[in-house]
């Protein structure tokens, strides 16, 4: 049972008690995908603005996870035309519990709402240590309604990509596709850090980044075998091609590390993990193991190339969400086409004989890719008219977790003087006082 | 022989870097300190307790030079570590007794490298 043929069910839908218990762990595995996440860009920032980095993944929970549920939703969803849903599931009406498939309403929805939620964190990472925090939550919103919905709609949604045979099993278009061109457009209006290209920017904790990877690869599991909806073969299929073909992505991400340079480095490793997670998504319950190995040991090449080479550029996509996300959801998409096996997954790519998925799988890409670079750059453009997006030289300077958080990450806290509450409260009513130290009683 | 302390601000030092390296200035020692001078004083909030962070990261650079090189040491340092904002720091020129270099035992002028600045320095 593949997502985009579940409408054409013919007999009544029962909720299946070992399908729900399976997708309530998916669920949850793919919330803990953003956190995890926020791990992951966290380590890779400098430490000043860790802080700032993974409160964009982790408000990512909480507004993506709201306008899903009041408007994401039903837009991606709800009976529609073949553009863009429409209102029967606003603000999560008539999602009960009667069978969606053969799990309740509510659980897809919210299955659902974690995938709008870590796809609009992923931009994050191209726009870390400069960004306001205000402008970066507007975004949040906006972008999850006006590109991540309707584009979830086209594939998974009933919409015309879904009509047209498109093969995205888990998210490669409507994810990292999406995510990586939005945080191509978000990286350049945005302009690069002003230390960019002038100092060394360094990961401030690559264990943070290890560990963030190791979340973010267990995560995926719900991510691709949870699209199953059910507990099944397909399940394991793709629970399978999501250990080998990061596996093989980690295997020659490591080889391509040495060759080039005699050493495999950690971040490279935790890279080169997500780089195959990203591949073999769109692909996972369409393809027979071996070519998962194949898929996943091909996807590193253009991206581990393209990482090297953004960094000589201009552009400034800080954690390279374009070269990983991005580009690694085209070659797993294209690849799809490829290595979809009839057999495995009911549908057969290029090498079954059957080219023309190959066809389809590119117009997806570029529908996707053109759709979301255009929206994206309106909202961001928009946004920048209405304020200003960047925050001030000095902030950016010093690191961003102070001024916009109010916190450090790691402070020894020496040299820091309690504020009484009452002189608290008295500076709120903008009362003069002073403490004790300066002279107040 | 003079010890330049130099107290600058985290995030000027790559700057101080290079133009120390331009003035020919090889050999120094960075620690990284907590001070305060005349800077407002950050508020911080930790789950309801406000706390003023009395004290601000700095980074300390100690250079010994000879004295032909003090003044253009310090010329790099408070020209690239100027910002305009309170807190920018300061520079303390110290004189010094002896200097030797540990791994051949050479004293003073022959300590420090380069003794005298080029004929025509690199700006």
């Amino acid at each position: 049972m593949t997502l985009f043929s579940f409408q054409d069910i013919a007999e009544p839908a029962v909720v299946s008690g070992p399908d729900t218990a399976w997708l309530l762990v998916a669920t949850a595995l793919v919330l803990l995908m953003t956190p995890a996440l926020a791990c992951f860009y966290g380590g890779l920032v400098r430490s000043k603005n860790a802080l700032n980095t993974m409160m964009m993944n982790f408000a990512a929970l909480g507004v993506v996870g709201v306008v899903w549920a009041l408007v994401g939703y039903s837009i991606a969803f709800a009976p529609g035309s073949a553009l863009i849903g429409g209102i029967d599931y606003l603000f999560l009406r008539n999602v009960g519990l009667e069978a969606k498939g053969t799990i309740p309403h509510i659980l897809f929805a919210m299955f659902q709402g974690t995938f709008a939620i870590i796809t609009a964190a992923l931009i994050s990472g191209a726009v870390v240590e400069r960004m306001r925090f205000g402008p970066f939550l507007v975004f949040l919103a906006t972008w999850s309604v006006v590109v991540y919905a309707p584009v979830c709609h086209w594939v998974w949604g009933g919409g015309w990509l879904g009509e047209l045979g498109a093969l995205d099993y888990a998210g490669g278009t409507v994810v990292h596709i999406n995510a990586g061109t939005a945080a191509l457009v978000a990286a350049s209006i945005l302009g690069p850090r002003r230390d960019y290209g002038q100092q060394a920017i360094l990961p401030h904790n690559v264990p943070l980044v290890l560990i963030g990877a190791g979340l973010l690869w267990f995560g995926w599991f719900g991510f691709n075998a949870g699209s199953a909806l059910a507990a099944n073969e397909v399940a394991a299929l793709a629970f399978a091609n999501t250990l080998l073909a990061p596996a093989a992505t980690l295997v020659v991400w490591m080889l391509l590390d040495l060759a080039r340079t005699r050493r495999t480095t950690a971040v490279g490793a935790a890279t080169g993990i997500v780089v195959g997670l990203v591949a073999v998504t769109p692909a996972a319950g369409f393809i027979p193991p071996p070519s998962a190995l194949a898929l996943g040991a091909i996807a590193a090449v253009p991206s581990y190339f393209a990482i090297i080479k953004r960094a000589r550029t201009a552009l400034d996509d800080s954690l390279d969400v374009t070269a990983a996300h991005g580009l690694g959801g085209v070659v797993g998409a294209l690849g799809t086409g490829v290595f979809a096996s009839a057999v495995w997954g009911g549908v057969d790519g290029a090498l079954g004989g059957n080219v023309g998925q190959l066809g389809i799988q590119g117009i997806a890409v570029i529908a996707v890719i053109a759709y979301s670079f255009g929206a994206t750059f309106v909202l961001f453009k928009v946004m920048g008219m209405v304020t200003p997006i960047r925050v001030p030289r000095e902030d950016e300077a010093r690191g961003l977790d102070v001024p916009l958080h109010g916190e450090e990450a790691t402070t020894t806290g020496e040299g820091a003087i309690l504020i009484p509450p009452e002189v608290q409260l008295a500076r709120l009513a903008r009362e003069p006082i002073a403490l004790p130290m300066e002279g107040g009683k | 022989m003079k010890l330049i302390t130099a107290i600058v601000r985290p995030e000027k030092l790559n700057d101080v870097l290079k133009a120390l390296y331009f003035a020919e200035v090889r050999g120094l020692t960075i620690t990284r300190a907590q001070g305060h001078g005349g800077e407002m004083e950050r508020v911080e909030t930790y789950r309801g307790t406000t706390v003023k962070m009395g004290l601000v990261e700095k980074v300390r650079l100690e250079i010994g030079v000879s004295d032909h090189f003090a003044e253009r040491t310090v010329d790099a340092i408070v020209t690239a570590a100027r910002t305009g904002e309170v807190g920018d720091g300061k520079v303390f020129v110290v004189p010094v007794e002896q200097v030797v270099r540990i791994r051949t035992g050479e004293t003073d002028m022959a300590a420090v490298t380069p003794p005298f600045p080029s004929a025509s320095p690199a700006t």
